[in-house]
C-alpha cells in the first residue's frame, strides 16, 4: 500500500512543490496540536477556575513583564494565549471539518440524484441551488445562524453554539459539491457500465452509490479541501461578529474579536496570535487544496 | 431669452446660498454611545441615557444644571402650601414642538401616564399622589403623607402633551417587555431645546434645534443640529472619535483613554460617576428558575450571599479590568450622596477559603450551579466584570453559566413583569442624588400588601416600591425606615435613619456592591460642553466652534 503511494504520480508532483510540502507541513503541525491540545497546553482555558484575573495583561515572554507562565502573554481575563490558541484552533477545526462533512454529504447526495434523476427533480434542486449561489455564503450562513438562534431556547446557546455553527456553515456550502457531482454524473449516467448495470435490474439507489459515486469522488476531494479553509474562516467571521462560539469556549475568531478591543491600548499579542494562527490555518489548507486539483486534473499535467 | 432666465436663476441661487451661509451657519454635534436609543417614549425605559437623552427633546416641570443643582424649567417657582400639598406655577407661553400651548392639563396627563400600567418611570410620583389643575398654569401635588422632596425625583419625569397623545393613541406607555409600540415610540413632541427629525432605532437619530424654546434668550449652546450613531463596539467608537467621524463619544472604554488622552484632536473626560454597579441575587423563589439545586433556593441562606460577596475579589476587578478607575464601594451608593462617614461601612473581605467554608456550611461543600445575566453595552466593561466574577466563583466551586447580551434583550428579560434571572449585574443611579431613591427601588419589598407574596405574579405590573429590587429582597424594619425617611424634614435625624437603614440592609447582605465606575467621555477639540456627574450628555450645555 505505501510502495504504491510513494510510487504514484500524486506523490511525485508533492515531492516537486516546495510549497505544498511546507504546506503540509504546517497544516499537520496546527491540527496535531489542535488535537492534543490537552496535552501539551499550559491551562485550561475553557475552565473558568483556572483563569486569575491579576495575571491578565501579560505581556508575550521576550517583553519586560512576560513569564514563563504565559508565553504569548495573556488576554483581559488572564487565560493564557497559547494555550487559548490550541484549544481556540480545536473548536476551528472542529467546526469547520463537522461544517464540511455536513455540505458534503447534503452536496453529493442532492448532485447525484440531480444529475442522475434528471427531468423536474434536476431543474428543482439546481434552481435552488442558483439561487443560493447568488448570495456571498456569509450572508447565507449568518442568516441561518440567526434563524437558529431564534428558535434555541436561550439558555441552551451556548451548548448548541457548535452545532448551529456546523448547520450554517454547511448549508452555504453544498452547492459547489451539488453542482460538481451533478455535471460529473450526468457525464457518468451515459456511460457503458452504468447502462450495462442499469440493464441487468441494479436498483438506481445502488448504481448511484456502487457506481457512478467512485467515480467522481476526485472533484469532491478538491472541493472539500478548499471548503475546509472556507469554513474555518467563515466560523471565524461568525465568531468575530459575535454570533458564533460563546466568549467562554472561544474558537480564533471569538479570540480575534475579545483581541480587537484592545488594539488602541498595545495589547497586540491578543490580537496578533490568535490572527497569525488564522491565516497560517487557512493559507495551508488553501495551498494543499490548489496543489491537489492541479495534480488530480490530467489536463494539467 | 432662455439663456437670460438661466443666467438670472443660477445668480438668485447663488445669492441665496450665500445668503444662507453667511446668516445661518451649521453647527453639528455629532456623538456616540455604546448602546442604542430602543423607543423615543420618556417612560419606557428608567435607564441614564434613554432619559438623558430624552431630555433633550423634553423636559420635565424641573430640570438638573450642569452641576446637578435644582433649576425650574417648565415650573416656574412651586411652594410648599402645606406638608402634603405642593404648589407649582407652570410657565406661560410655553409650546410644545407642534405649536400646541403648554398647560396644566399636560402635567396632569403626564402624571397619570407615568404611572399607568407598563411606565418604567411609576416611582417618580407616588400612586396615591392625587394631582389636581387649579387653573390653566397652576397644578397642586397632594400627597398622603408628607414629602419633602417630592420635586428632586423630577429631573427625569418629562411632560407629554396631552393633546398629541390623544390625537396619536399613544395615551399608554410603550410597554418594555414585547413588541408592541406607540406613536411616541418613534416620534417625539416636547418644550425642550431640541427637536426630533428622524429617528432609526440602531442606526441613527437626528434632532434640530427648536428656534421656539422658551430659554432660548438665555441659552448656553450654538448647535443647529445633533447626530446620535450607536457604535457598539469599543475598538470602532474609539476609531470613530479619533478619525473624527464624531464629536464625542462615551463611554471610552479604560483601555483606550490614554490614547485619546494622548491624540491631539480628542481629549478625556473623567470624572466620578454617582453609578454604583453590584451583583443582585434571587432571593425570593422557592427554587431558582437557574440552577441545579431543586425543591431550594441557596440565595434565601445569608451565608451563601456572604460567600459570593467574599468570592469577589474587588481590587483585582479594579487594577485589571477598570484599570484603576473605579472606586470599590460597601455601599449602594456613592458615598459623596449620603453624609455616611467614609469607614462606617466596609466590604467584607475578598477570602476565597472562608466562602468555601461558608458554602459548605450552608450545605453544598461542592458549590452548585446557576446562571449569570449581564447587559453587555451598558455598564464599562459590564461583560468583562461578569466574566471576572464568574471565574472567581467557579474557584470556589459554584458554576455559572453567563448570559452577556445588549441592554435592548437584558432589561426586558431581568427587569420586572419577567424577572427572568436568578444572579445578576446591575447598575444603579438615584435619580434624586438621595438615598431615599436607593431604598426605595432596590431595597424595598416589592409587594402590594403586607400579606402579600414577594413579586406575586398578578401584581407585577403594579409594583412601584422595590420595582428594580429584582432578587426581591424584603426587610420590613428597612421599608418602615424608608417611609420615615421620606417624609422627616431634619437633616440631622434624617441622615441617621438612612445610616440605619443601610446598615440593615449591609447586614443581611442584600446586594454584592462592586464599584462606582468613573466617567468617560471622550470629546474632540473645538467642543465644549458640560460633563454631568449623573452621566446624561445635555446638549444645551455644549459650545461648537
Amino acid at each position: 500500500m505505501l510502495d504504491r503511494i510513494l510510487d504514484s504520480d500524486i506523490w511525485y508532483s508533492f515531492r516537486q512543490s516546495k510549497v505544498t510540502m511546507t504546506a503540509a507541513v504546517v497544516t499537520v503541525l496546527l491540527m496535531a496540536s489542535a488535537v492534543l491540545a490537552p496535552l501539551i497546553s499550559l491551562q485550561n482555558p475553557f475552565d473558568p477556575a483556572s483563569l486569575d484575573l491579576l495575571d491578565a495583561f501579560l505581556p508575550p515572554i521576550w517583553q519586560d513583564e512576560g513569564v514563563w507562565t504565559y508565553p504569548l502573554g495573556s488576554d483581559d481575563q488572564g487565560r493564557d494565549m497559547y494555550s487559548a490558541i490550541l484549544y481556540g484552533s480545536r473548536v476551528s477545526l472542529l467546526v469547520g471539518f463537522a461544517s464540511v462533512v455536513f455540505a458534503m454529504i447534503l452536496g453529493v447526495g442532492l448532485g447525484l440524484i440531480s444529475g442522475y434523476v434528471g427531468g423536474a427533480v434536476d431543474a428543482v434542486i439546481m434552481r435552488v441551488a442558483d439561487v443560493q449561489i447568488s448570495f456571498p455564503s456569509i450572508l447565507i450562513a449568518l442568516l441561518i445562524d440567526g434563524v437558529m438562534r431564534g428558535i434555541v431556547p436561550k439558555d441552551q446557546h451556548d451548548q448548541l453554539a457548535v452545532y448551529v455553527l456546523v448547520v450554517a456553515i454547511g448549508l452555504s456550502q453544498w452547492v459547489q459539491f451539488a453542482r460538481t457531482v451533478r455535471g460529473s454524473t450526468m457525464v457518468e449516467r451515459n456511460k457503458e457500465y452504468v447502462q450495462a448495470a442499469r440493464v441487468i435490474g441494479v436498483p438506481p439507489f445502488l448504481i448511484m452509490l456502487r457506481h457512478v459515486l467512485p467515480n467522481v469522488t476526485g472533484p469532491v476531494l478538491v472541493i472539500a479541501t478548499i471548503g475546509l479553509a472556507v469554513a474555518i474562516l467563515t466560523e471565524a467571521t461568525l465568531s468575530f461578529l459575535g454570533v458564533g462560539v460563546p466568549p467562554t469556549e472561544p474558537s480564533l475568531g471569538t479570540l480575534i474579536r475579545i483581541g480587537n478591543d484592545f488594539l488602541f491600548s498595545g495589547e497586540w499579542w491578543i490580537v496578533i496570535f490568535p490572527g497569525f494562527t488564522l491565516a497560517a490555518l487557512v493559507l495551508a489548507v488553501n495551498l494543499l487544496g490548489d496543489w491537489l486539483r492541479d495534480a488530480l486534473n490530467p489536463k494539467l499535467r | 431669452m432662455r439663456l437670460k432666465s438661466l443666467l438670472m436663476a443660477t445668480a438668485l441661487g447663488l445669492g441665496l446660498g450665500l445668503g444662507l451661509g453667511g446668516g445661518l451657519q451649521a453647527k453639528e454635534l455629532k456623538f456616540a454611545f455604546q448602546g442604542t436609543l430602543n423607543s423615543l417614549d420618556p417612560y419606557n425605559l428608567n435607564e441614564t441615557f434613554h432619559l438623558g437623552f430624552q431630555g433633550n427633546i423634553y423636559e420635565g416641570l424641573i430640570r438638573r444644571g450642569a452641576d446637578l443643582t435644582i433649576e425650574p424649567a417648565l415650573a416656574e417657582r412651586w411652594e410648599v402650601m402645606e406638608p402634603t400639598r405642593w404648589r407649582f406655577h407652570l410657565r406661560k407661553g410655553v409650546k410644545f414642538h407642534d405649536g400646541s400651548p403648554f398647560t396644566a392639563d399636560d402635567v396632569v396627563f403626564s402624571a397619570d401616564r407615568s404611572r399607568a400600567e407598563g411606565s418604567d418611570v411609576k416611582t417618580r410620583i407616588a400612586a396615591d399622589t392625587k394631582v389636581v389643575k387649579i387653573d390653566d398654569h397652576t397644578v397642586d401635588f397632594i400627597t398622603s403623607k408628607p414629602n419633602p422632596i417630592i420635586h428632586v425625583e423630577w429631573g427625569t419625569w418629562y411632560i407629554m402633551s396631552k393633546a398629541w397623545a390623544e390625537k396619536n393613541n399613544a395615551v399608554s406607555p410603550q410597554k418594555l417587555s414585547g413588541n408592541e409600540e406607540n406613536f411616541a415610540t418613534r416620534h417625539a413632541n416636547g418644550t425642550g431645546p431640541f427637536k426630533l427629525v428622524s429617528h432609526e432605532s440602531g442606526v441613527k437619530t437626528v434632532a434640530e434645534v427648536n428656534p421656539d424654546w422658551w430659554d432660548n434668550p438665555n441659552k448656553e449652546h450654538n448647535v443647529t443640529k445633533v447626530t446620535f450613531t450607536p457604535i457598539g463596539s469599543d475598538a470602532t467608537r474609539v476609531a470613530a472619535l479619533l478619525s473624527g467621524q464624531v464629536d464625542m463619544a462615551f463611554p471610552i472604554p479604560v483601555q483606550d483613554q490614554k490614547r485619546v488622552a494622548g491624540n491631539a484632536d480628542t481629549r478625556m473626560l473623567i470624572g466620578p460617576e454617582l453609578r454604583t454597579i453590584f451583583l443582585g441575587f434571587d432571593q425570593y423563589s422557592d427554587e431558582l428558575i437557574y440552577g441545579n439545586v431543586k425543591g431550594k433556593n441557596p440565595f434565601k441562606d445569608k451565608r451563601v450571599r456572604q460567600a459570593f460577596y467574599q468570592a469577589v475579589d474587588i481590587e483585582a476587578i479594579k487594577k485589571k479590568v477598570m484599570r484603576g478607575l473605579s472606586e470599590p464601594s460597601a455601599l449602594m451608593i456613592a458615598p459623596s450622596l449620603t453624609a455616611i462617614k467614609d469607614d462606617r461601612f466596609k466590604r467584607h473581605a475578598y477570602d476565597p477559603a472562608k466562602a468555601k467554608a461558608l458554602l459548605a456550611e450552608a450545605g453544598y461543600p461542592n458549590g452548585f450551579e446557576t446562571a449569570m445575566d449581564c447587559p453587555n453595552d451598558r455598564y464599562v466593561n459590564d461583560e468583562a466584570i461578569c466574566q471576572a466574577v464568574v471565574s472567581m466563583l467557579a474557584k470556589v466551586g459554584v458554576k455559572i453559566s453567563l448570559l452577556a447580551q445588549p441592554k435592548a434583550k437584558y432589561f426586558p428579560k431581568v427587569l420586572a413583569p419577567n424577572l427572568d434571572v436568578s444572579f445578576y449585574l446591575l447598575g444603579w443611579t438615584p435619580g434624586s442624588l438621595d438615598s431615599w431613591n436607593v431604598l426605595h427601588n432596590l431595597h424595598g419589598c416589592p409587594r402590594v400588601s403586607d400579606s402579600a407574596a414577594v413579586w406575586n405574579k398578578a401584581d407585577r405590573d403594579k409594583i412601584g416600591r422595590g420595582k428594580f429590587n429584582l432578587g426581591g429582597y424584603c426587610n420590613p424594619e428597612v421599608d418602615a425606615l424608608t417611609d420615615q425617611i421620606l417624609s422627616e424634614t431634619d437633616p440631622g435625624k434624617r441622615n441617621a435613619m438612612i445610616e440605619a437603614a443601610y446598615a440593615k440592609s449591609i447586614g443581611d447582605i442584600a446586594y454584592v456592591p462592586l464599584h462606582q465606575q468613573a466617567l468617560a467621555w471622550g470629546v474632540r477639540g473645538g467642543i465644549e460642553l458640560a460633563q454631568r456627574a449623573d452621566n446624561q450628555f445635555a446638549w444645551r450645555h455644549v459650545q461648537v466652534k
